[in-house]
């Protein structure tokens, strides 16, 4: 059992936990995941670790309301215990001085980007970041990514934040406008990684990615998240989650996401017809 | 939930003298007794154990067949060693707890071995009885003395040696290591066992289904390890939370590693990453470790399917097959390249399968898996096999028959061609040797490694094996081990 200590939301859906979980917040490093349980019924879930503090034996979360395990998660508060968390899962970033980087967080990629970004930074990298949200509101972790990078560029999908537009026109104009850029790294929804890639292949940047397929024990064991990274098949949980995202098969991993969108909705429904009752039984 | 049939041992009155009267004078003339179960019309819907076991009626019956070999044949047969003839003579006399404490001198879980061992290939072949008619039904009778154990609840805790002072730590919780953790603790060690997954058992929870072996047997021999003073901790992946090194540099004198056989094959066929393509062990982990049988009350979900086609011709490939049937499929098709004869699953487990109505596809080998815009599988492309020159294993080659091709529907395809070692312990411990394959090389008499203070056993050293023989190691390891630490070498 793993204790909440701190709870935040972050945005509407948007939720940041911190978690105790000593071992794991000694071991992690940037790219690091780890897969939770709220209960004996659930689930297991990868969830990026957002940072760590190992001294205080503490790691964060961030996740986002998208099904029934989300927004279950999301009614828990402080002093609420999580049934299992285990970690820390998946290979590190490969951290090195590469130069300059850009850093692209999309949406609730923002929250994985961050300690890829402070990694980078704390290995005297030059960081350039770009964060981007559907409007201001849904925009997350500025402050932090503000600290961890040289310059933050911030774009919205409606405009009523920063540029006008999506991450990828920004970087557009970053590259067009002839900063010279060593390494890119992009986090976010796939149809976004997909999207800069084609981008920066054209442009020779090389581009790493980080992943996030459905898994099940995310230890190699079952083979839920397989990718197609250069026509070969790899296991994101152990191969990955980070890959070359210019050999990535980002369509494949589309439909794969969408695997169990049927009992999806059949989990969440199921679920507020629970609540519900449980709702009018407390009327009662 | 329904009782257990096993239940009304604890009510039952046994007048052993009477029952056992007629059977003295006729000994020979007494046929194997069968195990009653579920029909295959009725169990198809449900994920309850088939067998039912013996009564202790027909448990006494069943032993009275033994005639009691000088030499005990089946003792060699056993990768265990148990004294097999000494807790059938427990059971004809009656006396069913002490036939379940003279198994766990050798074996502490026979509960899990009575139903998953393959008895027709160790004690029950070698059994004399076999010559001429059939053998004893062993592992029914070990099945019903360690049930019969459990369920009047009169479970001991062995007697355990006074400390050592000495710590062992054990990766990996499936059978290879709850035997090395129980050998260990009665020697007086202290033991913890590091598990990746949030249960303990390894392949006895993720793998092997509730019909074929129910979780809450698993539960009750874990508890029994447990009971001797072994420490579990759950949710511990080594080689990422820990590495051997560390455990090494953190006090434990010596380290087993039991990890298990966790790396699915694939076919490598164009096709096999749409959706629906399952690897058996995910096929399986979702329906056992995660009950995603009882979705939406738990959250996993699984394919609920109208044709299924599992590939291979395995244990773990029957499993599958009749996993599906009981989610719901319509049909369901075993795929499997060679012909029956060398189907590796056990006839048992075949003949199950079949009474289900599982259709086996033989000589038939699918070339490529075809899918819809969606992503998702719809059937598979098959070839004709026929059978060649042996090759290296021994089993007639399997060759195509050139344009035998045929197309076969399915919405999901479970691929059971077996399991590698999984790589996270090896590739994070130095000094750790390998073989080509990936499993790690120990010492076939002491389950020693390269490395200093750390042994290894089960399917990470056999390769994808069995639940007795991985304990089998595990005994030897434990030997090992203990030596070791009381300055043996």
């Amino acid at each position: 059992m793993n204790e909440i200590l701190r709870k935040r939301v972050l945005a509407e859906g948007v939720v940041e936990f911190d978690i105790d979980a000593p071992l794991v917040a000694r071991k992690r490093k940037a790219g690091q995941f780890i897969v939770l349980r709220i209960n004996e019924q659930g689930e297991r879930i990868p969830l990026t670790i957002a940072d760590a503090w190992p001294r205080k034996g503490i790691i964060r979360i961030v996740f986002q309301v998208v099904g029934k395990t989300t927004e279950h998660l999301a009614t828990l508060g402080e002093g609420d215990s999580l049934q299992d968390v285990v970690g820390p899962l998946g290979k590190p970033t490969h951290i090195e001085r590469f130069g300059t980087v850009v850093c692209i967080g999309g949406g609730i990629g923002i929250a994985p980007i961050y300690p890829i970004a402070k990694a980078l930074k704390g290995a005297r990298n030059g960081v350039i970041s770009i964060i981007g949200a559907r409007t201001k509101e849904l925009l997350i972790m500025e402050k932090e990514m503000a600290r961890t990078s040289h310059q933050l560029l911030i774009s919205t999908d409606d405009g009523s934040y920063g540029h006008h537009g999506f991450v990828t026109d920004v970087l557009k104009n970053l590259i067009d406008s002839g900063t010279s850029i060593d390494q890119v790294f992009a986090v976010g929804p796939v149809i976004m990684m997909k999207m800069i890639c084609k981008l920066t292949r054209t442009h020779d940047l090389p581009t790493i990615v980080s992943l996030n397929p459905i898994m099940v024990d995310a230890t190699g064991m079952c083979g839920a998240c397989r990718v197609e990274v250069g026509g070969e098949t790899k296991f994101a949980c152990v191969d990955g989650p980070e890959f070359d995202g210019h050999r990535v098969n980002f369509d494949g991993l589309i439909k794969r996401q969408r695997m169990y969108l049927d009992q999806e909705k059949v989990s969440w429904e199921a679920y507020h017809k629970g609540k519900q009752e449980e709702h009018s039984r407390l009327g009662e | 939930m329904s009782e257990s049939p096993n239940a009304i041992f604890s009510s039952l009155e046994i007048n052993v003298d009477r029952l056992m009267e007629p059977l003295k004078k006729k000994k020979e003339k007494i046929p194997r007794q069968r195990i009653p179960g579920q029909n295959p019309e009725d169990r198809i819907h449900n994920f309850n154990e088939v067998p039912y076991g013996f009564t202790p009626e027909v448990a006494i019956l069943e032993a009275t067949r033994c005639i009691m070999c000088k030499k005990p044949k089946c003792v060699d047969g056993c990768p265990v060693e148990i004294d097999i003839p000494a807790f059938i003579k427990l059971i004809q006399e009656g006396d069913f707890l002490g036939a379940a404490r003279k198994i766990k001198e050798d074996n502490a879980l026979p509960a899990i071995c009575g139903r998953v061992c393959p008895q027709e290939d160790q004690c029950e072949l070698v059994c004399v009885l076999g010559i001429k008619g059939e053998p004893v039904a062993i592992g029914a009778l070990e099945r019903f003395a360690a049930d019969y154990e459990r369920n009047t609840g009169r479970v001991e805790v062995p007697e355990i040696a006074p400390p050592t002072g000495k710590r062992v730590a054990v990766v990996g919780s499936g059978p290879a290591g709850l035997t090395v953790a129980g050998e260990l603790a009665k020697k007086g060690h202290q033991v913890t066992i590091f598990e990746a997954l949030h249960k303990t058992g390894g392949v006895l929870v993720y793998g092997i289904p509730e019909f074929r072996l129910p979780k809450s047997i698993v539960q009750a021999e874990v508890d029994y390890v447990k009971s001797m003073g072994v420490q579990i901790k759950t949710n511990a992946v080594i080689g990422k939370i820990q590495t051997v090194n560390d455990l090494l540099k953190n006090g434990y004198h010596a380290v087993f590693l039991g990890t298990g056989a966790g790396l699915p094959y694939f076919m490598n066929i164009p096709g096999e990453n749409l959706n629906g393509v399952y690897s058996a062990n995910e096929y399986l982990t979702r329906s056992n470790l995660m009950k995603a049988y009882l979705f939406p009350q738990y959250d996993t979900p699984i394919a609920r399917s109208r044709r299924v086609a599992v590939i291979g011709g395995g244990n773990v490939a029957m499993d599958s097959a009749r996993t599906a049937l009981r989610l719901g499929a319509e049909e369901v098709q075993i795929v499997y390249r060679r012909s029956r004869k060398e189907m590796p699953a056990r006839i048992e487990e075949i003949e199950r399968a079949e009474e289900e109505g599982i259709i086996f596809n033989l000589l038939t080998n699918p070339k490529r898996m075809l899918g819809n815009e969606e992503g998702w599988v719809t059937g598979m492309e098959c070839l004709k096999m026929e059978l060649g020159e042996p090759d290296s294993s021994g089993r007639r080659r399997p060759v195509p028959i050139p344009g035998s091709e045929f197309m076969m529907e399915a919405d999901t395809v479970v691929v059971a061609i077996g399991n590698g070692p999984n790589p996270l312990v090896p590739n994070t411990t130095p000094g750790l040797k390998t073989s080509k394959w990936g499993n790690i090389l120990a010492d076939q008499d002491t389950a020693r490694t390269s490395k200093r203070r750390v042994w290894a056993g089960g399917d990470i050293v056999l390769g994808a094996a069995t639940v007795i023989l991985a304990m089998g190691e595990g005994k030897k390891a434990a030997r090992s081990i203990h030596a070791y630490l009381m300055g043996k070498k």
